[in-house]
């Protein structure tokens, strides 16, 4: 265009990015790359290669090799190999090579950059400011953890071998929340990026290589999920996998690793709202909604996919982002004028059309501006679904592409239903001016991540990850730190309970002249004693076989009811951590009256020695004082982003929590793991100990006269695995811990996996609970919760 | 360049500094640029000279016969502080001399009070006082403080009949900053929507550099549409920010980066 008509016209000229150093890149490589194991540039076996393709001209940019299990094997050998020397490189050794990554990637920024964005298809706008300069802080930030280990987590230790698979819609970025936190914390991996996306993380191995990394603390399998994905999930000598994808997939690798006592991080998919209210700023909102919806082609997991807008400015808010959508520049990722580039490949375009599709004839009004779309290439203009019901399908699944479904709400309650009634619960954003709705708002949304006045905001220093089926676990920050460390007793844990100090037997022996009154357990449902759906009972013993007395055989639709208790009372979550304070410590008082009669139903029971009943009872009133402190005490942190935001992590409940005991100790295995969930505010079904519940079923009536809400607590006595495995298969239950006898552990987290349930599971190895170590303390408190990041930013 | 309000606001302004400055808003550019660029019959021009009142007759004689305005700043510029009638007699002394386009300040103690109607009333006076020249209101938003504040004298401004809103007088410790920038233009496009009145914006103060003024192209372009990239509703108040164009029009025909003296100065 002349000089001339671009006055007379005033329009944007091209701005192209140069490929040139790319291509010279992948010219050097002759187009074609190898897997990266054990700091060697390896030949995959058989040689089996797959071909990357740049979706915005669909031209093949090179061949990446396909890891066979084989391959996966050798990076896993050698992975281990490498982890025990990257551990005792201590914290400082791993920083100054973390460091040394984040240097490299400042050094490599725009080489990353346009690799990334042709082999994606993101507008290098976003690849250059976006995913590659929060690559290189999660390294800084994670060169800053690595330093710090030791002394902010002195009680824990690496688990050894990370498997990582990423996705294709943030290659670089997710690629690297795996690998950063992994290294800090002394792990080594072994991870697999997608396989439509694998060169920037090649690119990766190759800056990893140049500044010397130890062989085998990085190992990079290229190639095809269900094979070399598949295998690094199976493998027994990985002890944890980060995985980043669709719900789906993320469902059958748990499928797969359950049993296997593999730690597992989450990051699902998404269908987030985006709420706005009619005192937001509007203008600010429309932009809002392009960078939640627009972003990365809306391949974004947390994308704001679903606008609920008050039905007083929904015409007007429509017409503002109708408005704005004329202005958004679809075209070539590598211009920096470019807005939407290319949507990664023909299934990912078939799947969005489909969905359109769907949209339309399911009754919504589908709109698009008056841009063209290059006709070469993979892409799909913005588009506008208005009309939508929340039956609708396009308001129900993730679609992951630049669609919006716009629904409308008409107060702030209805705004919290409509925004939580989802599978998913990943990501939330709230726009309104007024602090105090906002603020309201933000622990209603059942989200990982609430985005106040901002979206689509993410921070090496703030944990990101999902409620419900948008996974679990977090990625970024210290509750993301976590997911990569393990408390260094649980070496200590043993295949066999912890025994018990023992009578010779003759405790039970009573002397009375009149026959004992019987004495009737029930179950305690919803605040109430019930009997048991099935109208049987079941006989408890002692040690020498001798009747002890009778609880109630729990079935399924006690759990089930018992689980509508739980859900149905939000009493106990909304007291503040001073009213459960006062109620836990009333536990204690109530309890410690009734000193007597727990240590003898612990000896009659159990069979223990007057000291080691004595020691359990007296265990048990000082874990639920610990329990009682933390109440209020068990703070969340603002975390440290860098921009004009305060980014609050909140530890909320997990919600309804279900809890089997440990079959040894009565009373302080019941105590140490009711506690710490009531502590922290869930609503708990609990079953005690299968062979000794009647310390359980008498705590119900310690419970009743402490005030506690009903349906905060809930027993039900049974038959342990198969009362877990009823709780581990309602959808209802947002948790399940299992401390119990029998290693059913596989089954629970295959039957949990449905739902995305938290599960905290004993892999049949044992803690002593009378070892405060093993007991209590921050690794309860961290299961009872989850971290919601709130972003509120600042400015006027 | 057609945007600019060629600017000279200076205790030692003379009649001589303003012929020079009236000369170079006539041929910003060197013509052999110009024939370079395949624009050279288009005449272009600066979009207007602007001066204080004094300097308001070199002005207009210098541009007789062109059709660059000349603007005065004015009402007790750049602090406001002045009696109102006097405030008022110095437009129609400056549209008397000539001005077509008025440059008037808010009373900022007014806005930071909350006073809006009365600068609502102050603004209507000063439009009535302009008679058919063009009302430019400078916010000064460096004092101003909050958007709220800006996005109120906005629309203020405009309620009250003001065919510009101007950020700065370039005498506040904060020139046009783009936030700034966003928030008046919005404002321009809210007000436009509400009663279909068309208000143009102008940026002043620190403007210096080609590079500083793409993002305010683009602002206007996306927030306001390219009808705001025309000089009937797009100005930039600079002095030195020509020189610094000339210099880039150089370096795009020839390759080379250019210098400061290799161009006619204003």
């Amino acid at each position: 265009m002349k000089v001339r008509e671009i006055l007379e016209t005033m329009e944007y000229g091209p701005a192209p990015e140069s490929r040139k150093t790319s291509d010279e890149w992948l010219d050097e490589h002759n187009r074609q790359f190898d897997l990266y194991i054990d700091g060697k540039w390896q030949k995959p076996r058989p040689r089996s290669y797959l071909t990357s393709v740049c979706p915005s001209t669909t031209e093949e940019l090179a061949q990446v090799a396909a890891a066979s299990r084989g391959d996966v094997k050798r990076a896993v050998a050698a992975a281990k190999e490498a982890q025990p020397g990257w551990q005792a490189l201590g914290g400082h050794g791993r920083a100054r090579y973390l460091y040394a990554i984040a240097r490299q990637i400042q050094k490599h920024a725009r080489l990353l950059a346009v690799v990334e964005s042709l082999d994606n298809g993101k507008p290098i706008r976003e690849s250059r400011d976006i995913d590659i300069p929060l690559a290189a802080r999660h390294f800084y930030h994670h060169a800053g953890w690595a330093q710090l280990l030791e002394t902010e987590l002195p009680d824990c230790e690496p688990l050894g071998v990370v498997g990582g698979i990423v996705p294709w819609n943030f290659p670089f970025l997710i690629f690297v929340w795996k690998v950063a936190p992994a290294l800090a914390a002394g792990n080594t991996v072994v991870i697999k990026p997608a396989q439509l996306t694998s060169l920037s993380a090649l690119l990766f191995a190759e800056i990893c290589d140049s500044i010397d990394l130890p062989p085998g603390v990085l190992n990079l399998v290229t190639g095809k999920g269900s094979v070399a994905g598949q295998a690094i999930v199976e493998h027994p000598d990985v002890a944890k996998v980060s995985f980043t994808g669709s719900t789906g997939v993320g469902r059958g690798l748990r499928e797969t690793a359950a049993g296997s006592g593999k730690k597992l991080t989450m990051e699902l998919g998404g269908k987030s709202p985006f709420i706005v209210f009619d005192d937001a700023d509007l203008d600010s909102a429309v932009e809002g909604v392009v960078d939640a919806i627009w972003f990365n082609q809306g391949q974004v997991c947390c994308a704001g996919s679903r606008l609920l807008v008050q039905e007083n400015i929904e015409d007007k808010l429509i017409d503002k982002i109708k408005a704005r959508m004329e202005t958004l520049r679809v075209g070539n990722p590598l211009d920096k004028a470019v807005d939407i580039g290319a949507v990664v490949d023909q299934t990912q375009l078939d799947t969005i059309k489909r969905y359109v599709k769907i949209g339309a004839r399911e009754g919504a009004q589908i709109w698009q501006p008056r841009a063209r779309v290059p006709r070469k290439g993979f892409y799909y203009p913005p588009t506008l679904c208005t009309g939508v019901e929340s039956s609708a399908t396009i308001a129900i699944e993730e679609i992951f592409g630049p669609v919006l479904v716009s629904l409308s709400f008409r107060t702030p309650a209805e705004a919290v239903a409509l925004a939580n009634n989802s599978r998913y619960g990943l990501a939330a954003s709230v726009w309104t001016e007024n602090i105090n709705l906002a603020l309201d708002m933000a622990p209603k949304l059942k989200a990982g991540v609430v985005w106040i006045n901002c979206t689509n905001q993410f921070d090496a220093a703030a944990g990101f990850g999902g409620y419900k089926e948008s996974g679990y676990g977090r990625e970024g920050g210290i509750e993301g730190l976590y997911d990569f460390v393990k408390p260094r007793h649980e070496r200590q844990f043993r295949k066999r309970p912890f025994p018990l100090k023992k009578d010779d037997g003759s405790t039970a022996a009573e002397d009375e002249a009149l026959p004992a009154i019987d004495q009737t357990a029930k179950l305690f449902i919803a605040g109430k004693q019930v009997r048991p759906d099935s109208g049987y009972s079941i006989q408890i013993k002692d040690p020498a076989g001798r009747l002890v007395g009778e609880v109630g055989a729990g079935n399924r639709k006690d759990i089930r009811n018992a689980v509508e208790a739980a859900a149905g009372s939000s009493k106990w979550m909304a007291a503040s951590g001073h009213a459960r304070a006062q109620v836990l410590f009333y536990i204690a008082e109530n309890l410690v009256r009734r000193e007597e009669e727990f240590v003898g139903r612990i000896r009659r029971m159990t069979g223990a020695t007057a000291a080691a009943a004595k020691a359990e009872f007296d265990a048990s009133i000082e874990r639920i004082y610990t329990y009682a402190a933390y109440a209020d005490k068990y703070d969340g942190r603002v975390h440290h982003t860098p921009f004009r935001n305060v980014t609050l992590a909140m530890p909320e409940p997990v919600g309804v929590l279900g809890i089997v005991c440990p079959n040894e100790f009565p009373l302080l295995g019941f105590v140490s793991t009711l506690l710490p969930a009531l502590s922290r505010g869930n609503h708990v079904i609990i079953i005690p100990s299968e062979n000794h519940p009647l310390s359980a079923t008498d705590f119900y009536q310690v419970l009743e006269t402490s005030d506690l809400p009903a349906g905060a607590a809930n027993i039900v006595t049974g038959c342990a695995a198969e009362l877990a495995q009823v709780l581990a298969s309602h959808d209802g239950v947002n948790g399940l811990w299992y401390f119990g006898a029998d290693n059913v552990c596989g089954a629970l987290e295959k039957a949990a996996a449905a739902n995305m349930k938290r599960t905290w599971l004993n892999y049949g190895k044992h803690r002593n609970w009378i070892n405060p170590r093993h007991g209590q303390g921050h690794d309860f408190l961290r299961k009872a919760t989850e971290v919601k990041n709130i972003w509120v930013p600042y400015g006027e | 360049m057609t945007l600019i309000d060629l600017t000279t606001l200076s205790g030692d302004d003379t009649p001589g500094r303003v012929e020079r400055l009236c000369a170079k808003a006539k041929h910003p550019v060197r013509r052999d640029l110009l024939e370079g660029l395949g624009v050279a019959d288009l005449n272009l021009t600066t979009g207007a000279v602007c001066v204080y009142h004094k300097m308001v007759p070199t002005a207009v004689d210098q541009l007789k016969g062109t059709r660059i305005p000349v603007a005065a700043v004015s009402t007790g510029f750049p602090a406001g502080m002045t009696p109102l009638a006097q405030r008022i007699e110095e437009i129609h002394a400056s549209v008397e001399a000539g001005a077509a386009e008025i440059d008037i300040v808010i009373s900022r103690d007014l806005a930071l009070t909350g006073n809006w109607r009365a600068i609502y009333q102050e603004v209507k006076e000063f439009r009535k006082a302009c008679g058919r020249a063009h009302l430019k209101a400078i916010l000064a938003t460096g004092h101003l403080a909050t958007m709220r504040t800006v996005a109120k004298a906005s629309m203020v401004c405009m309620m009250a009949g003001a065919d510009f809103i101007k950020t700065s007088t370039g005498k506040e410790p904060v020139n046009a900053t783009l936030p700034v920038g966003l928030v008046m233009a919005r404002a321009i496009r809210n007000y436009r929507e509400q009663t279909g009145h068309i208000v143009g914006f102008k940026p002043a103060g620190g403007i210096s550099k080609a590079r500083d003024v793409l993002p305010w192209l683009a602002l206007m372009k996306e927030e306001l549409g390219d009808r705001w990239l025309q000089p009937d509703l797009f100005r930039i108040g600079a002095s030195s920010l020509l020189a610094d164009i000339e210099r880039q029009v150089e370096f795009h025909l020839t390759g080379r980066y250019s210098a400061y003296h290799r161009h006619p100065m204003g």
